[in-house]
């Protein structure tokens, strides 16, 4: 007996007719999907074209290296500089608050809290993650910065300590909650052995369970930082409004953030070099948050492998 | 035998630095939550004098016992619908086509999950200067509600679609492949299976990210919400939202503005409170364990 005697009754699983509705739905889904490539393309777009604008006014030497921006007087200076400091100034000193306090608030929920105090005070810390960045900036302007003066730090009305240590703390859940992710991941079998072998409690948190999920907890710093680089509100209205080439603190700087803020609300005129620096600081910005978002994916997509 | 894992030391200097840990962590968790009480004591003593009907009902003045936010309140409920209406059917296909439709082997789909992810973690400033260049002056649309709202809209969009995919995610297998058994199409699977098992979880999603979205000053700045606005929002008209407003009386050169403010943030703090509890009642009452 040949094959082919037996092949017709295999039956069909294809449709009889095409179903012309449905690649019409499957095409409006695409569709949806593409708003989110036009939103990049957008954005590469509106912020690289004015840039390079830019830069064929003033050189990239120039930008990079200038220690004085002055971009909205009569004869303007572009050094990027002062900028760029006071967003790292400030994103250094909210990492320093946000990085041990929040991997601290990770361990204990991970690794110390009972399934009770747990369900209360996750939900508690991330109430701090849904307060609008404004009202972050109104506490540091009337309570930080007046109880920073008590303590005896010499601080004007404006600065760069109060605006960072409010941004830390504001950034403690998600250093937390991205940390504790990672932390949940960590096999139980490898807690039990440490534990079977006399650990305390610590030294299962300090030297099994961070080093495990080590990948993922530097995800949560790179996160941070690149959310403390992209925070406007809280520096524009706590942090003050001159560019200021400083490592001290204690004194008021500008952001590249509160740059654009500050920029974008005062009517420039359109075209006006005034105008692309909006542009220019905003590309530097994005390629700098950009970098960051790209490292945290591939770290926390490699602690995921490791343990599935 | 503490020597086995490197703790060095006695039994008691271990128990020492135990306790020691222990309280650190202790204080970490500590110092969100009273940081956290702090700032909502610190804004109802500034701010509850100033909730009045002054505030909600009047418009703001240069002179702060008279200075009220309807418009600013009015135009953030007027985003807020925009907002609902806007993203969710775009964030909801998009999570359909990802998990449903897509091939994950094709490059252009890894990609697009890549963007999103990125997307999602963009500066919010720096859609306000995607709006500032394309919607009020490239299309020439103005310093307007509905640039507020599109950019808006923009920005959340990322937040809507992961928290859609998660809820899509959750249906499970089985269902999809009893609806198929029966002759459904992919479609009729899609609408009448996976969207309502994951409705609650994309109305959760959505809510969240719309109190997110209200709460955003920075974009609006620069889509030109800054401006003096004594009258009620139009769709095409100038705005400010209630937010803008707070920073405007903040930054405001008279003390007393700070109360204005704070009586404002409260409102607002309120808003966002409802939208709130409203999640997680649906979470709640309606979020199915398969």
């Amino acid at each position: 007996m040949s094959t082919s005697e037996l092949s017709p009754v295999v039956p069909q699983l294809k449709a009889v007719r095409r179903r012309w509705g449905e690649d019409v739905i499957k095409g409006l889904l695409a569709l949806c999907a593409l708003v989110s490539v036009a939103t990049t393309v957008g954005i590469v777009v509106a912020l690289f074209i004015p840039a390079i604008e830019f830069f064929r006014e003033v050189s990239l030497w120039d930008y990079l290296t200038g220690t004085e921006w002055t971009a909205l007087f009569s004869e303007p200076s572009f050094g990027v500089l002062p900028l760029v400091a006071g967003t790292v100034l400030v994103t250094f000193v909210a990492v320093l608050v946000c990085a041990p306090f929040g991997l601290g608030a990770a361990i204990y929920l991970s690794e110390y809290a009972h399934e009770r105090a747990r369900s209360i005070l996750k939900p508690t810390l991330e109430v701090l993650a849904g307060i609008p960045t404004v009202v972050f900036g109104y506490f540091a302007l009337t309570f930080v910065t007046p109880l920073l003066q008590d303590v005896g730090f010499k601080v004007g009305p404006f600065s760069a300590l109060s605006a960072a240590l409010v941004m830390g703390i504001m950034l403690i859940p998600t250093v937390a909650s991205v940390s504790e992710d990672a932390m949940s991941a960590v096999p139980r079998d490898l807690r039990q052995g440490a534990y079977a072998l006399g650990s305390t409690r610590m030294q299962v948190s300090t030297r099994i369970v961070v080093p495990a999920a080590i990948s993922g907890i530097i995800a949560s710093f790179v996160l941070a930082i690149s959310r403390a680089v992209g925070e406007t509100m809280i520096v524009l209205i706590a942090a003050g409004g001159q560019p200021n080439l400083t490592l001290n603190p204690t004194e008021a700087v500008q952001t590249m953030t509160a740059f654009i803020a500050a920029t974008a609300q005062g009517d420039v005129a359109t075209g006006t070099t005034a105008y692309k620096t909006i542009f220019a600081v905003g590309a530097t910005l994005f390629v700098m948050t950009l970098v960051m978002n790209m490292i945290s994916i591939r770290l926390v997509r490699r602690f995921r492998e490791v343990y599935e | 035998m503490p020597g086995a894992l490197g703790g060095g030391g006695t039994r008691r200097s271990g128990y020492l630095s135990g306790l020691v840990f222990h309280g650190f962590l202790l204080f970490s968790l500590a110092i969100g939550i009273v940081t956290l009480g702090a700032l909502l004591v610190t804004v109802f003593l500034e701010g509850w004098r100033f909730v009045d009907a002054v505030l909600l009902f009047e418009p703001p003045s240069a002179d702060p016992a008279i200075a009220g936010a309807e418009p600013a309140i009015l135009a953030t409920i007027f985003l807020g619908v925009l907002l609902i209406v806007l993203t969710v059917p775009i964030g909801v296909g998009t999570a359909v086509y990802l998990e449903e439709y897509a091939d994950r082997e094709r490059w252009y789909n890894r990609w697009l999950e890549i963007n999103i992810q990125n997307l999602a973690a963009v500066p919010s400033i720096v859609y306000g200067i995607l709006g500032l260049a394309f919607l009020v002056r490239g299309l020439g649309l103005g310093r307007v509600l509905l640039a507020g709202a599109l950019i808006l809209t923009l920005l959340v969009l990322p937040t809507v679609i992961i928290a859609a995919r998660e809820a899509i995610r959750a249906v499970p297998g089985s269902i999809r492949e009893g609806a198929y058994a029966l002759g459904a199409t992919k479609w009729q699977v899609v609408w009448r299976q996976v969207l309502p098992g994951a409705a609650p979880g994309i109305a959760t999603g959505s809510i969240l990210a719309l109190s997110r979205a209200l709460g955003e000053t920075a974009p609006l700045l620069l889509v030109g919400a800054l401006t003096y606005v004594s009258f009620n929002p139009t769709l095409l008209g100038d705005f400010t939202a209630l937010p803008v407003q707070i920073f405007q009386y903040i930054t405001r050169p008279q003390e007393e503005f700070r109360g204005v403010a704070a009586g404002a943030i409260i409102v607002l703090l309120v808003i966002l409170l409802m939208l709130n509890s409203v999640a997680i009642w649906v979470r709640n009452r309606y979020q199915r364990k398969w």
